[in-house]
């Protein structure tokens, strides 16, 4: 305890000795409490995923009767607008599930975009989604240089992501777009 | 003066251990007085810094730094809610260690540091909510989802304020401190989930931008302003600390010296303790 005034060897050792096994419980709680989330996040794995992908949706036995988040990208050239209610086919590349949409689209929406949807897989095999989210990726570039990409064919935006990083982010100014 | 040793304490007398503090190699370096007089020469210079930091990156982000291609200027937004975000994070570690130094080196700045570090701590945890909240209305299409990142955020949040409680929440207060570190350590488990969450589950947040400073996922125009508000709210946050860790041991001191000085007047009731 802090209130040894004792200087002695013998009360030095002692304290040094109740240091070390002071570290060496604290090392086995880590242990333990480490061990304990990772088997708890392990048994929880397809619980803790906000959204399933087309794919997971067609490899599915039979449709499930209750109401699941379907994400993915908007695939190009799908959207089609009536009034409010809106159609389009959200891809993972692989496979592609069609999607009906009635209500306001945020601000993000469009094609080549990520989107998770909320809804229920109808008898027909589409997906009526009570709810569209946008999910957007982790690049940031001020509108120059997405011209300047789009221009040179390194990147259509309705395709998909962006290419990776290192393809147009050196930190050089490319092409006179940086500033 | 506050500095001045307690001439009535006895050996016996049970003071704060900051205030009979023994003097092993460790607990040199954290003698409550040599801190107070190497801080006091340290604060208008962390202050100043602070802001001369802050300052021009706030500006830099907010009026000079390009719109997104997509976002628009919602996209300035970053600028407060990732620094919030790695402050919340790196905060907590340092919590971690200030924990781990009070429970195995009984170190005595390390519970104050850790007891004034959670307010703070909250206070940036809070802002990276809100501003992640007020980010994903217009971005998403909503203020919240339950998913692995935001979850975990917000389980971050409620270690902190835990922290922050527990650790006033006993009359003695060596016990809460040593609570509240357990508490802290225990809740390291969740700065991995934390951090990992949107590389190991699918989750509406997207990925980490800045993984690598050699090709970001973010143009140099925004990185830079994102770096340099990040060192000036890191500058802001331990400024914040050191400033309440000061004013704690001082609280303290004032605390033992009007105890003594009582316990002087209570044992010699005719001669009054000249001031």
């Amino acid at each position: 305890m802090s209130a040894t005034t004792t200087t002695s060897r013998r009360g030095l050792g002692v304290a040094a000795s109740r240091r070390r096994r002071r570290m060496l419980v604290l090392l086995l709680c880590a242990l333990g409490i480490g061990a304990a989330a990772a088997l708890a996040l392990t048994a929880f794995r397809d619980n803790l995923v906000f959204f399933r992908s087309p794919s997971d949706i067609v490899s599915m036995a039979s449709p499930d009767e209750r109401a699941f988040r379907l994400g993915g990208l908007v695939e190009a050239g799908s959207v089609v607008r009536d009034g409010t209610e809106v159609r389009f086919r959200v891809t993972d590349g692989a496979n592609a599930v069609a999607v009906f949409y009635r209500g306001v689209l945020p601000d993000l929406f469009r094609e080549g975009q990520g989107v998770v949807t909320l809804g229920r897989m109808r008898p027909d095999g589409t997906f009526a989604a009570s709810e569209v989210l946008a999910r957007h990726d982790e690049t940031y570039m001020p509108p120059e240089v997405m011209d300047a990409l789009k221009r040179s064919g390194h990147w259509n935006p309705e395709q998909g992501a962006a290419p990776p990083a290192r393809e147009w982010n050196t930190l050089e100014p490319a092409g006179g777009t940086g500033r | 003066m506050l500095r001045q040793s307690q001439p009535n304490a006895g050996p016996n007398t049970p003071g704060h251990p900051l205030l009979t503090s023994p003097a092993p190699l460790l607990h040199r370096f954290a003698n409550p007085g040599r801190f107070l007089r190497a801080t006091a020469r340290i604060m208008p210079w962390a202050w100043g810094l602070s802001l001369a930091v802050l300052l021009p990156a706030a500006a830099w982000a907010l009026l000079v730094s390009p719109a997104d291609w997509q976002q628009g200027e919602t996209v300035r937004i970053m600028y407060v809610h990732v620094p919030m975000a790695w402050l919340a994070m790196a905060g907590y570690s340092g919590l971690a260690i200030a924990s781990i130094l009070a429970l195995v080196w009984k170190h005595p700045l390390a519970d104050l540091a850790a007891r004034e570090l959670s307010p703070v701590g909250a206070v940036a945890t809070a802002l990276c909510l809100a501003t992640g909240s007020l980010w994903g209305r217009p971005m998403w299409g909503t203020w919240w989802a339950w998913d692995a990142r935001m979850t975990s955020v917000l389980v971050l949040f409620f270690l902190w304020v835990g922290h922050a409680a527990l650790t006033r929440a006993f009359e003695d207060e060596e016990r809460g401190a040593r609570a509240g570190a357990i508490l802290a350590l225990v809740g390291v488990v969740n700065l991995p989930i934390v951090k990992f969450s949107v590389d190991w589950w699918n989750t509406l947040h997207q990925p980490a931008s800045v993984t690598r400073l050699a090709a970001p996922g973010m143009h140099v125009s925004m990185l830079g302003p994102l770096l340099a508000c990040a060192a000036g709210f890191s500058l802001l946050f331990a400024t914040l600390v050191l400033a309440r860790v000061r004013a704690a041991v001082m609280e303290r001191r004032v605390e033992a010296l009007e105890l003594a000085r009582a316990r002087a007047a209570d044992r010699a009731p005719a001669e009054a303790v000249p001031a």
